[in-house]
């Protein structure tokens, strides 16, 4: 943290491979948008900006997955520039929802979409930020949230550890005093395996769970399959069901590639 | 023999995604016009071959963060279509009025954050703010109401979760749709003062002859349903839409283009929704138009600003009707029985038309998609756009010429996530 007259931290946001999404989650912090502007100087925040301040930046957020040879350079010198670099949503941390091609075959992929595809300079997979540089935080989500977007900033400016909580989807639940689905309801939900973070909103609507959050630490990802077995998915919806937005992440993979395969877990 | 100038912006600022764009000229001559995608392709559409219709809003939605509701809304009443489901009147007015919210969020966004500051000369808004405080704050309280209309029907702003084929997983008691009633006459208030002070800024003479295209409904002014017609005759079914538009692969942009075939350049988007369907607007609507000497045929890409603002008090005024008028459906959820075929439709998303397709089998899993978003429509007409106002306006300095390039892009209000068709560039100019 500056001082009271020192100069604010420099603060930078960068876009690779997403939806822009987690970015305009900060443009939707309408209360406090104004405020954080205030408090920090913008050196890279292109959406917002064209003025550019020099690195080095105190703290560097990152939406998007590495997809082309360009970003897996640039991402190099985006860690350079940044003192604290945190990755920010289900692209950057997990891949997103453009890692689907990484179970699928390029070239074909490539070829439903472009008549020539040979322009096209993209890689085979579509990777989060920590393959390629270290990263000091990660803010899980599809989107992320504008809660604990506002908790890391404010934590790492005042130099405290943030408070993010690691526990499951069903924490959020209990919070929000959801019905169980999946128990009551017999609605597959993956929530169980799936990091809090979103505040239980699927099952508020009366749907399972669709992982957005990604894993939990140490996701019980087996049994959740067997009860998503006994509730009557079939082993290719299973594997779909695992493979959305944090396909790439590997308790999520791992098991959506065993059930692919017809694997049994034991 | 005048001098061989280039404007040149690598990175185009206040826009969703990452351009730039390229303009060589000497005198009013204009050579070269490239605008330039470095944004990732995302192929969305290789993802979704394989999957269920039932996971397709959610899938969609992350084309864009901005405008998710308008893709699960193209991509709902395409399977709707295909499958043969009719929908309750009260879950088509849920979806309406989910659609507004997204108008008022989207538009509020690009006029106060993104485009207002070009024409006040300011870099962005937090300049803007030091000056004009109390303007951007009443700003984003507009937008955060068009996102808590979101939030309320769909759990979430960005990528909401409540949207599915047949209707909603959960639909709002009328009770819970009453809180929002105070809020937006508030937001309202807030989208006339935004018209009229938008409505004040100076916008340069510059007229062009566009063909104007979006969605027509008999007695609405169109949102998520209408024949697909244009100021220049055109008048389909959002079926024969892929006889009439075509997209073309443009050696010197990489970028994928649409154009209406036998013709060329298109323009999709608020000018055009507002000058085929003026009269659909409601009378206040109008009445503030004509006040604030805007009326269709408006032909001005700088006046779309004022545009925007009128159709955020349009969105307004139909979301308070809507929840004033709503009745809370028998069900949630039409029934929905799987079967083979093919579904098209269009909205109209904040940017403008919005087509999807999908060829679906028998157990409703996806086998072709086709998503062909309001960007990649009008690349060609920005393009377009660059060349005449420069051939226009050549005589002014370089700084001032390439401001005016970039405020005519964001005119646009381009969202380039979305735009899935876009190419990476590989070729780079000399």
């Amino acid at each position: 943290m500056k001082s009271e007259n020192g100069p604010k931290p420099r603060i930078a946001i960068f876009k690779l491979a997403s939806c822009d999404g987690c970015q305009l989650t900060l443009l939707d912090a309408e209360e406090e948008l104004l405020g954080v502007l205030e408090a920090v100087d913008i050196g890279w925040f292109p959406e917002a900006t064209p003025r550019v301040l020099k690195p080095p930046y105190h703290i560097g957020l990152v939406e998007g997955s590495i997809t082309t040879h360009h970003d897996a350079e640039y991402i190099h010198q985006v860690r350079r520039q940044c003192r604290i670099l945190i990755a920010m949503g289900a692209c950057a941390t997990a891949g997103g929802i453009q890692a689907l091609r990484n179970f699928q075959e390029m070239g074909a992929t490539l070829r439903k979409v472009y008549p020539t595809p040979a322009s096209i300079s993209a890689l085979k997979m579509s990777t989060p930020v920590s393959d390629h540089v270290p990263v000091d935080y990660e803010l899980r989500g599809c989107p992320i949230s504008k809660a604990q977007l506002l908790e890391v900033l404010s934590a790492i400016l005042s130099g405290r550890q943030p408070n993010i909580p690691t526990g499951s989807v069903c924490m959020d639940c209990k919070r929000r005093g959801n019905t169980c689905v999946l128990v009551a309801r017999g609605t597959p939900c993956i929530g169980p395996a799936t990091q809090a973070g979103c505040g239980g909103i699927c099952p508020a609507w009366g749907r399972g769970c669709y992982g957005c959050f990604g894993p939990m630490e140490s996701a019980n990802t087996a049994a959740l399959r067997d009860r998503l077995a006994e509730l009557g998915q079939s082993n290719a919806e299973i594997t779909r069901t695992f493979r959305r937005f944090n396909a790439w992440t590997w308790p999520f993979r791992e098991i959506s590639e065993k059930a692919e395969r017809g694997e049994a877990e034991k | 023999m005048s001098q061989t100038r280039t404007i040149k912006v690598d990175l185009l600022a206040r826009v969703e995604g990452e351009g730039s764009f390229y303009v060589r000229f000497s005198g009013s001559h204009v050579s070269d016009v490239k605008l330039r995608i470095p944004e990732p392709p995302r192929l969305f559409e290789g993802i979704l071959e394989g999957r269920g219709y039932e996971e397709l809003p959610d899938i969609v939605a992350r084309i864009c963060g901005i405008c998710p509701i308008a893709h699960q809304m193209s991509a709902i009443h395409a399977v709707e279509q295909a499958f043969g489901i009719a929908v309750h009147p009260s879950i088509r007015a849920l979806r309406r009025l989910f659609y507004c919210g997204e108008w008022i969020e989207s538009h509020a966004l690009h006029i106060y954050l993104l485009h207002a500051p070009d024409y006040l000369g300011y870099a962005d808004v937090i300049e803007l703010a030091r000056d004009h405080k109390p303007r951007v704050e009443a700003g984003l309280k507009l937008k955060k109401i068009g996102n808590d209309l979101m939030a309320l029907l769909g759990g979430r702003e960005i990528h909401p979760v409540s949207a599915c084929v047949g209707g909603f997983y959960r639909v709002p008691l009328v009770a819970e749709l009453r809180t929002m009633r105070a809020p937006l006459a508030e937001a309202r208030e807030l989208a006339v003062e935004t018209a009229r002070f938008v409505a004040g800024f100076d916008f340069p003479d510059f007229e062009q002859n566009y063909e104007f295209v979006a969605l027509v409904h008999e007695n609405e002014y169109a949102i998520n349903e209408g024949r697909v017609v244009s100021s220049g005759g055109l008048d389909i079914a959002v079926e024969q839409y892929q006889d009439h538009f075509v997209e073309r692969q443009v050696a010197h942009s990489h970028a994928l283009h649409s154009a209406i075939r036998g013709r060329g350049s298109y323009l999709v988007g608020p000018l055009a929704r507002f000058n085929l369907n003026f009269e659909r607007l409601p009378a206040s609507v109008r009445e503030l138009a004509r006040e604030l000497g805007v009326t269709p045929p408006c032909r001005n890409p700088f006046r779309g600003i004022v545009v925007r603002a009128l159709e955020i008090v349009f969105a307004c005024e139909e979301a308070l009707r809507l929840v004033d008028e709503y009745e809370r459906p028998p069900a949630a959820c039409a029934e929905v029985h799987p079967r083979a075929g093919i579904g098209q439709a269009c909205t109209e998303a904040p940017r403008g038309l919005l087509y999807h397709r999908y060829e679906l089998d028998e157990s409703g899993t996806i086998r072709s998609a086709r998503i062909i978003p309001p960007t990649a429509q009008c690349l060609k007409r920005m393009e377009e756009d660059l060349y005449f106002l420069v051939g226009k306006m050549a005589s002014l300095p370089t700084p001032e010429l390439t401001h005016r390039c970039e405020q005519a892009i964001r005119n646009y209000d381009p969202c380039i996530s979305c735009a899935t068709h876009f190419l990476q560039v590989t070729v780079e100019r000399e």
